[in-house]
């Protein structure tokens, strides 16, 4: 049974410290309770409390920190089957392979490629978090090689894939010491070897098989106090990996069964890279907490990092931008003036057309609580009372020399009385964000 | 060591099956029909229960108006964008399962083109291929009201799919589907309730609801298909929980928005070259109707062929091993 967040708190400091990063003790228990923290997070927490609490306040699926600070990375620790339900709390970690048969020219090249995979959408800079090295050689000492050129290049959190424990071993000690790689023995490794690798080490290791080996083998490691653990279906096909992630999920959320409350690591590699990739975004939309993948051109890696950017936003809390005015470009006081609403899609959608058309423009984000021009009209947030005051509000009068205003084209029919309330002319600008740039050339005159 | 909990759930309602199109034998005169549905669980479980048919592809195919299709699309299909019997054949020759002609043409702003020219259209594509229809209005109101008996006359008997019926439009539509034996698209905008207000609607009208395909509408990757997702997800298990008024198959309209994507038409990114453009939009579009899928989709419009073809093979992926392939 799980603890109600009043019974965690009777065991708790109640020091209000802040320590883990919670402002009361009370908050914290009510985290806890939730399954959104761990006890671990309190360093004030006595050991008799812990033991006392123990295992009943753990959340359903672990936390686990990969890679050392500044960039380690979490994953885990999720509460639901359905982002309606709850949101996904931990972003699908996004790990690039790489060979260790590689030359280290070629293994500084990918380096460097790898540092150019930052795209901009919607005003977030997406990219892949980490890189999975497979060892291909056969050579632990080409292994640890591999690995150190790459952890001095990038510092990123790694995945170090091998069918043998010395190479993982030799990769993981070394330059690495510290720096929690996953370590995942894609051969046949005992329980008894994985925990001494995790322990020699200190770092997480993914435990990869079928559902019940997979129990067992978590189980054998909490026995000997590893508990860092990640779960993998390696490279079964699609299905069965789906089955795999959405079953261990429910194990450990619905039933509160620990063997399985890990972590999983998803491999969508193979021939095929295309197909590879679109069964990335299937395992980012369920359950994947770490993905390696070898999604390295951009054309297949930014519908992955895409995937994990919608998946894991909040549904609760609409994906909106501060409602005010925005300068796009070298502005000036005769620059056209674009209305539209500060749900984030509707205002990034008309900012990157009007920088790619390269006209300098004023563009104001009315509050309509994040929702789309569409809808916030349905629902009457985008009317010429909301967009009149808007325009108050952010003083536009004093910026502007001119007094016209454009609008979407979804809402013509407010034109006239937009108006008549603000006093301003109204253009009704295209419908869609693709037509802003030939408007904005062709279309748009100044009174 | 401990043994795995039972985590399979005990559903009590399932999807229903609609089949679309009818060989002579049936009263039509196509060569394949289609059947969509049957799921007794959620997406490609198949360790809970049966996942049902497998999800079919349908080409999306203009009466007039291609022409203007982003260009990677335009050299996907040629000179057949002007002609909506050819390019049907064309994308028969990609291997979908359906046609779906989308009368944009008949669109105020676009062609405005006549009730009869649109039956023409419909015709000619009925003439030019064997696969089921779905036929699909120009999404104003009045219009389709003009429009849509036409073309469901000059099917008729065809058993096709048509759409859509919508909260303030769907009495025209419901009466010609009765009249000329067609399954209806009810559309609904992002909205559980209204998805079913919808239904309740068709029904009330005298159709029947296991002859409906749902809308729930559609957006692409990057523009808002985490709604349409959890749209999808909720009432796909509102579905499974025994709730009738939501078990109809899905329908996704993934190729048209998915085209209109930035980053499919023109990537706003360094380093995007001539060569690895057309690529963008296919991914876009392929992983648009993955995720989907994954949410509970039984029917998905596509446009380019290599999508098409990479969405078949994914589809192989995750359906059971053992699933006869028809
Ligand atoms: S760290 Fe511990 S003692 Fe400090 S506020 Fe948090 S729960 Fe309380």
């Amino acid at each position: 049974m799980a603890l109600t967040g009043l019974e965690i708190y009777k065991h708790l400091p109640k020091e209000n410290c802040k320590e883990c990063g919670v402002p009361t003790c009370l908050a914290f228990a009510m985290k806890v309770a939730a399954g959104q923290a761990g006890l671990d997070d309190c360093p004030r927490l006595s050991d008799q409390a812990r033991a006392q609490l123990g295992e009943a306040s753990a959340p359903p699926q672990r936390l686990v920190k990969i890679g050392a600070d500044p960039n380690a990375i979490q994953v885990g620790q999720e509460t639901a089957l359905f982002r309606h339900d709850d949101k996904f709390h931990h972003p699908t970690a996004v790990a690039l392979r790489i060979s260790d048969a590689e030359d280290e020219p070629a293994l500084r090249q990918r380096c460097q490629a790898f540092r150019k995979l930052q795209f901009l959408r919607v005003g977030v800079t997406i990219h892949p978090d980490m890189i999975a090295l497979a060892d291909e050689s056969g050579s632990p000492d080409k292994m640890q090689a591999a690995a150190e050129v790459i952890y001095n290049e990038l510092g990123v959190p790694m995945v170090l894939m091998s069918d043998k424990i010395e190479a993982l071993s030799a990769a993981a000690m070394g330059p690495l010491n510290g720096s929690r790689p996953v370590l995942y023995c894609t051969g046949q490794a005992g329980a008894d070897e994985l925990a001494d690798l995790a322990q020699r080490t200190s770092s997480p290791v993914c435990v990869a098989g079928e559902l019940q080996a997979a129990a067992d083998t978590v189980e054998a490691l909490a026995a000997k106090g590893v508990r860092d653990v990640l779960i993998s279906r390696g490279a079964a096909p699609a299905r069965e990996a789906l089955a795999f992630a959405t079953q261990s999920r429910r194990a450990a959320l619905n039933k509160k069964f620990r063997p399985l409350g890990c972590p999983i690591l998803a491999v969508a590699c193979g021939e095929d890279k295309t197909a590879a990739a679109l069964d990335a975004c299937a395992h980012v939309a369920k359950y994947a907490a770490v993905l390696v993948c070898d999604a390295w051109p951009p054309h297949l890696l930014v519908p992955i990092l895409t995937t994990r950017q919608n998946v894991y936003s909040d549904p609760q809390k609409p994906v909106q931008v501060e409602a005010k005015l925005y300068d796009v470009g070298e502005t000036s006081a005769d620059s056209p003036l674009l209305v539209t609403t500060n749900f984030s899609l509707s205002y990034y959608s008309v900012e990157s057309e009007v920088e790619a058309s390269r006209i300098p423009c004023r563009i104001l984000a009315v509050d309509t609580e994040g929702t789309s021009v569409l809808t916030a009209w349905a629902a009457d947030k985008f009317n010429p009372e909301t967009i009149a005051a808007a325009l108050k509000a952010a003083g536009v009068e004093e910026k502007v020399a001119h007094r016209q205003l454009v609008i979407p084209g979804h809402v013509a029919v407010i034109a006239a009385s937009l108006a008549e309330e603000c006093g301003w002319k109204v253009l009704v600008g295209p419908k869609e964000a693709s037509g802003i740039g030939p408007y904005l050339k062709n279309d748009y005159k100044m009174a | 060591m401990s043994s795995l909990p039972d985590v399979k759930e005990k559903w009590t309602g399932k999807v229903n099956t609609v089949v679309i199109g009818a060989t002579p034998e049936e009263g039509g005169t196509r060569t394949s029909t289609v059947t969509i549905g049957g799921a007794e669980t959620l997406p490609f479980l198949s360790f809970e229960g049966a996942v049902g048919r497998r999800p079919a592809i349908a080409a999306e195919v203009w009466d007039s108006g291609g022409e203007a299709w982003p260009e990677v699309l335009r050299q996907a299909y040629g000179e057949a964008l002007s002609s909506p019997g050819e390019w049907a054949k064309k994308a028969v020759e990609f291997g979908v399962d359906l046609i779906c002609l989308r009368l944009m043409g008949a669109h105020p702003d676009s062609g405005d083109r006549s009730p009869q020219q649109c039956a023409q259209t419909v015709k000619e594509v009925l003439a030019a291929v064997g696969v089921p229809l779905i036929i699909w209005g120009c999404g104003v109101d009045e219009k389709d009201n003009q429009i849509l008996p036409a073309a469901s006359a000059a099917a008729k008997g065809e058993n096709c799919l048509m759409g859509t019926a919508r909260e303030k439009n769907y009495r025209t539509i419901v009466a010609v589907c009765l009249a000329d034996k067609h399954k209806l698209i009810a559309e609904s905008p992002l909205d559980i309730n209204i998805a079913k207000q919808v239904n309740i609607l068709c029904s009330d009208a005298g159709f029947p609801v296991g002859d409906i395909v749902i809308f729930p509408t559609t957006g692409a990757l990057g523009y808002g298909i985490e709604y349409v997702y959890s749209i999808q997800e909720r009432g796909r298990l509102a579905a499974l929980r025994g709730d009738k008024l939501l078990g109809q198959p899905v329908i996704c309209d993934v190729g048209f928005e998915a085209w209109r994507a930035k980053e499919a038409k023109a990537p706003p990114f360094e380093g995007v070259t001539d060569e690895t453009r057309p690529y963008w939009g296919v991914m876009w579009e392929a992983a648009t109707a993955l995720v989907l899928l994954q949410a509970g989709a039984e029917l998905v419009v596509m446009r380019h062929p290599d999508a098409i073809q990479y969405v078949r093979k994914a589809v192989d992926r995750f359906m059971p091993a053992d699933e006869e392939k028809s």
